[in-house]
C-alpha cells in the first residue's frame, strides 16, 4: 500500500510537472526579462509597455487558449479608493488575451463583499463585459472544486473556482495593498479569492496558508500588480482617500514571490514595510513556488 | 364594464406588488414602492397626510376600492373564492347577518393595543402586513427556486443571466405564522368569499363604516326588483339581503360581481342623492325599531368588554416591559443583550410602535441580514426586523431597507447618513482571538471594517491583533459575521437603545510622492 501510495504521488508530481512545463513551452524564445516594472503612466499604457518588454502576449497565450484573468473585486468601493484591480488595466489584458487568439476570457472574484455590488461599483464587470471577456459568479460553493496541494503545510486540499481549474491559462491581476493581517495583499495573497473557504485560513495560519495554495500546480502565467494607485493604510478595505496614494507604478513577472518582492520594495517607499514582516512571501520562497533574490533575476525597469 | 374595470386593476396591482417584494435583482422601478405605502395601515403609521386624504376620498366617493383592489390580501380572498368557485360549479353565496359585535371587538382591541404600545396584534391583523409576510415566507422561497432553475439550465450554456441564491428558512416562526395566515384567510375565502374582510379585518371595517356614507353606491331599485336573489348569489361579501331588497354598504366591497347577475336590471352603481339615503336610513331605523334588537344590552357587552381589553392591554404592555429588561437566555458563547434594529430605526421603541413586520425590509435586504424576531425586542416585537450576522453584514453604503419601508418604522437615510449612524457597538473577547491563541496572522475582522473601528495594531514580532473602538463602530457585523474562531467567535457586534450619529476623524490626506522602483 506504501508502495502503490509513493507511485500515485509520483505520477502527481509528474503531472504537475508537464503543467508547470506547458506555461512555459509557448515561449519558444525566452523573454528578454524575468520581470518588468514600469512607472509613471497611466493603467493600460504602462501594461501594454511591460507586457512588450516581456515578449508580448503571444509569449504566454496560445491561439485557442480558455484563458481566465482574475483581479482582485474584493469591496464595494469606488476605483479611486484602489481597494480593488484598476479596471483599465483589466480591460488592457482582457484585450491583449483575445489578440493573441484567446478562444475565451473569463473574469471572477471570490469577493468580501456583496459580490453584485463589488462587481458593479469596481466597474471591472463593466469593462470586461465590453472587451467581450465572460465575467462569472464565485458567491456559491458549487462553482468551485476540490483540488488537493501536496506541497502545503497548513492547506492540504481547496475548494478552487472551476473558472481557474477549468482554464487552460490564468492571470493574476491584484492590487497593491496594506492588509491588516497579512502586512500586505498583492500576488500571492490574491489567490484567496480563488478559494472558497477563506475562513480555514485565517483559522489556520494566514500566512502559511497563503504560501500553501500558490503551490497549486496550475500556476499563474503571469502576474500583473496594479500599483497605479496603492492603499498604504487601513487595507485591504480603506476607509477614505487618505488611505491611498498615487504611486503610478506596474509589475510583471511569471515569478510570483518576485513580482511580490519587488512590489513590496515599492510600497515600502510609501510606508515602512520590510520583507520580513509580509511573511508569506518567504514562505513562499521556502516552499519552492519562486525566489525573493531579486539580484539573480534580469529585471526591466521603464518609464512612462 | 365596471367589474371588468374591477378585476384588471385588481390584477395588475396584485401582481405588481407581489413581483415588488420578490423582486431580489432590483430589476423593477423605485417607485413601484408606492404600491406599499398607500396601504392604509403603512400610511397611518407613517402619518403620510396624502395617502390618508386620498384613501378617505375614495372611500367617500366609490365605497371601499381600497378592499376590493388595492389590498393585496383582499385579491388574495379572491383568487381563492375564484378557485373554489371553478372548483364547485354549484358554489352560491348567501346573505348573512353582520356580525357587527365581533367586527367591533377586533377593531377595538387592535386600536387600544396599539395605543398602549402593542403594535403585534395590528401586526398580525393588517391585511397588507400579513400578506407581505406569506410572500416573504411561502413564495419567496418558491420564487428562489425557480431564479436556481433557470440558473442551472441557463450556465449551462454557459450563459450568465441568472445566478444561483442561497435558500433557506429565515424564520421559523414568521414562516408559521405565514402558513397560519395562509391556511386561515384562505380557508375562509374558500367557504365564504371576503368573510375575513368582513369579520376580521380592522381595516375591513373601518372603512366599511367610511363607506356608509359613499356618494356612489351599488343599489336596488326597488319597482324593478322581484327579490329573486340571484345577486345575493354572487355576492362574495354575503351583504345583499335580496328578501328585503337591501344592502349592508359597510360589507359591499365595490366588486360590482351583482350588476350583471341581476335579469331585470334592478342593480345599478350609482350618485346616491344625500336625499335618498335620508330616506333609506329612515327605513332602516324603522327596520332596526322592528327587530327590536336589544340596545341596551349589547352597549352593557361593549362596555364590559372594553373594560376587560383595557385590563388585557395594559398587563401587556407590563409584559412586554418586563420581556424587555428581562435578559435573554444565551444561545452562543457571547451574549447579545440587545438586538441590533436595522439602521434608520431612531430607537427600539419607534420600532416596537411603528412595525407591523410585514417584512418588506426582510425581503429586500440584498446582504440578507434582516430576520425576524422571536423574542428578543419582547413578546411585543415578535416578527419585528433585527440583524443578523450568520450568513452576511450589512452592506456598508446601502440603504434600501429605510427606502422600502412603508411605515417609517426603519427611516430612510442617505448614504452619508448611513455611513454615520451607529446600529450597534463592537465587542472583543480577546481569549477567543486567533492571533491571541495561535500566535498567527487572522486580520479577518478588521479587514470587513468600513471604519476602522476595528483595527489591527503591533503584536509580537510580525504580528498584528485587533484593537477595538466602539466609539466609531456602525454595527455592520462584518467583523462578527467573517471571524473564523471556532467554537465562539471573538469579536461581534452589541445592539444599541437607541441610534446615534457618529463621528469619524480622517487623518489628512498627505501628498506622498513615489518616484522609485525601490528596489
Amino acid at each position: 500500500m506504501a508502495l502503490s501510495g509513493a507511485a500515485l504521488t509520483t505520477i502527481k508530481e509528474v503531472d504537475a510537472m508537464s503543467i508547470l512545463s506547458q506555461s512555459f513551452e509557448a515561449s519558444e524564445k525566452a523573454p528578454k526579462y524575468d520581470l518588468v516594472a514600469v512607472l509613471g503612466g497611466e493603467p493600460e499604457v504602462m501594461f501594454r509597455k511591460a507586457i512588450a518588454e516581456m515578449g508580448g502576449m503571444k509569449q504566454f497565450i496560445k491561439k485557442g487558449d480558455k484563458v481566465c484573468v482574475k483581479p482582485n473585486i474584493g469591496w464595494d468601493q469606488p476605483v479611486e479608493m484602489a481597494a480593488n484591480t484598476n479596471p483599465k488595466l483589466v480591460a488592457e489584458i482582457i484585450k491583449h488575451c483575445f489578440d493573441a487568439g484567446a478562444a475565451e476570457v473569463t473574469v471572477f472574484d471570490h469577493s468580501c463583499d456583496d459580490w453584485r455590488k463589488t462587481y458593479t461599483n469596481s466597474g471591472i464587470e463593466e469593462a470586461a463585459k465590453a472587451e467581450g471577456a465572460q465575467v462569472v459568479p464565485a458567491h456559491q460553493e458549487s462553482y468551485y472544486k476540490s483540488v488537493s496541494l501536496p506541497k502545503g503545510k497548513s492547506l492540504k486540499n481547496a475548494k478552487i473556482h472551476q473558472a481557474i481549474v477549468d482554464s487552460d491559462k490564468w492571470i493574476n491581476v491584484p492590487i497593491l495593498k496594506n492588509h491588516g493581517g497579512a502586512q500586505l495583499t498583492i500576488s500571492m495573497k490574491n489567490y484567496m479569492g480563488i478559494v472558497w473557504d477563506r475562513g480555514f485560513f485565517h483559522a489556520n495560519d494566514l500566512q502559511q496558508c497563503i504560501a500553501d495554495v500558490c503551490t497549486y500546480d496550475k500556476r499563474p502565467v503571469l502576474n500583473v500588480v496594479d500599483a497605479y494607485r496603492l492603499m498604504k493604510t487601513s487595507g485591504p478595505r480603506g476607509r477614505s482617500l487618505s488611505d491611498v496614494v498615487l504611486s503610478k507604478g506596474l509589475f510583471i513577472s511569471q515569478d510570483i514571490v518576485a513580482v511580490d518582492t519587488a512590489a513590496t520594495n515599492f510600497f515600502n517607499q510609501a510606508r515602512e514595510m520590510p520583507l520580513e514582516k509580509v511573511t508569506h512571501i518567504g514562505k513562499g520562497e521556502e516552499l519552492g513556488v519562486g525566489t525573493t533574490d531579486l539580484e539573480k533575476l534580469k529585471i526591466g525597469r521603464l518609464r512612462v | 364594464m365596471l367589474k371588468k374595470i374591477r378585476v384588471t386593476l385588481s390584477i395588475l396591482l396584485f401582481s405588481l406588488i407581489t413581483l415588488y417584494f420578490l423582486d431580489f435583482r432590483e430589476f423593477l422601478p423605485d417607485w413601484l414602492q408606492w404600491l406599499t405605502k398607500v396601504q392604509l395601515v403603512p400610511a397611518l403609521l407613517a402619518l403620510n397626510v396624502v395617502v390618508l386624504v386620498g384613501l378617505l376620498l375614495l372611500t367617500l366617493l366609490f365605497g371601499r376600492v381600497y378592499c376590493s383592489s388595492i389590498c393585496p390580501m383582499g385579491i388574495y380572498q379572491d383568487t381563492v373564492a375564484w378557485l373554489s368557485k371553478r372548483v364547485n360549479k354549484k358554489k352560491r353565496y348567501r346573505y348573512n347577518k353582520a356580525k357587527n359585535g365581533l367586527r367591533l371587538v377586533v377593531l377595538i382591541s387592535t386600536v387600544a393595543a396599539f395605543i398602549l404600545g402593542v403594535t403585534l396584534l395590528v401586526g398580525l391583523l393588517d391585511p397588507y402586513g400579513a400578506y407581505g409576510r406569506m410572500v416573504t415566507h411561502l413564495l419567496r422561497p418558491v420564487y428562489l427556486a425557480g431564479n436556481n432553475l433557470l440558473a442551472l439550465i441557463f450556465t449551462s450554456f454557459n450563459n450568465f443571466t441568472f445566478y444561483k441564491v442561497s435558500l433557506y428558512i429565515v424564520s421559523v416562526s414568521s414562516l408559521v405564522i405565514s402558513l397560519i395566515t395562509l391556511l386561515g384567510i384562505g380557508y375562509m375565502a374558500w367557504r365564504g368569499g371576503r368573510s375575513y374582510c368582513n369579520t376580521v379585518c380592522p381595516v375591513g371595517t373601518l372603512l366599511g363604516f367610511l363607506s356608509h356614507y359613499s356618494l356612489f353606491k351599488v343599489r336596488i331599485d326597488e319597482t324593478k326588483c322581484n327579490a329573486c336573489g340571484l345577486c345575493a348569489m354572487k355576492c362574495k361579501a354575503s351583504c345583499i339581503d335580496a328578501k328585503n331588497k337591501r344592502i349592508d354598504y359597510s360589507r359591499c366591497v365595490t366588486c360590482f360581481n351583482c350588476l350583471g347577475s341581476c335579469h331585470r336590471d334592478a342593480m345599478e352603481y350609482k350618485l346616491t342623492s344625500p336625499l335618498r339615503r335620508k330616506k333609506a336610513e329612515e327605513t332602516s331605523e324603522a327596520r332596526k325599531t322592528n327587530n327590536q334588537v336589544p340596545t341596551d344590552n349589547l352597549d352593557a357587552s361593549k362596555r364590559r368588554f372594553l373594560t376587560v381589553l383595557l385590563a388585557i392591554s395594559l398587563s401587556a404592555k407590563e409584559l412586554v416591559a418586563k420581556s424587555w429588561s428581562g435578559k435573554l437566555l444565551p444561545k452562543r458563547a457571547f451574549k447579545r443583550q440587545t438586538p441590533i434594529a436595522p439602521p434608520g430605526v431612531p430607537s427600539i421603541d419607534h420600532l416596537l410602535q411603528k412595525c407591523i413586520s410585514c417584512h418588506l425590509c426582510v425581503s429586500k435586504c440584498p446582504s440578507r441580514v434582516i430576520k425576524p424576531a422571536l423574542l428578543e425586542y419582547g413578546l411585543g416585537g415578535m416578527m419585528q426586523p433585527r440583524l443578523y450576522f450568520d450568513r452576511g453584514f450589512c452592506n456598508y453604503d446601502c440603504t434600501v431597507c429605510g427606502d422600502v419601508c412603508p411605515t417609517g418604522a426603519i427611516l430612510p437615510l442617505t448614504k452619508e447618513e448611513k455611513n454615520h449612524t451607529q446600529a450597534g457597538q463592537v465587542q472583543l473577547i480577546l481569549e477567543n482571538c486567533i492571533v491571541y491563541n495561535d500566535e498567527t496572522s487572522c486580520g479577518a475582522c478588521s479587514e470587513h471594517c468600513p471604519t476602522q473601528a476595528v483595527r489591527m495594531v503591533p503584536y509580537k514580532e510580525a504580528l498584528t491583533i485587533p484593537e477595538i473602538n466602539p466609539k466609531i463602530c456602525v454595527g455592520c457585523g462584518g467583523c462578527e459575521y467573517v471571524c473564523p474562531a471556532i467554537p465562539y467567535k471573538a469579536i461581534y457586534v452589541e445592539g444599541v437603545i437607541a441610534q446615534r450619529r457618529i463621528t469619524i476623524e480622517h487623518e489628512e490626506v498627505d501628498e506622498i510622492q513615489v518616484d522609485d522602483f525601490g528596489f
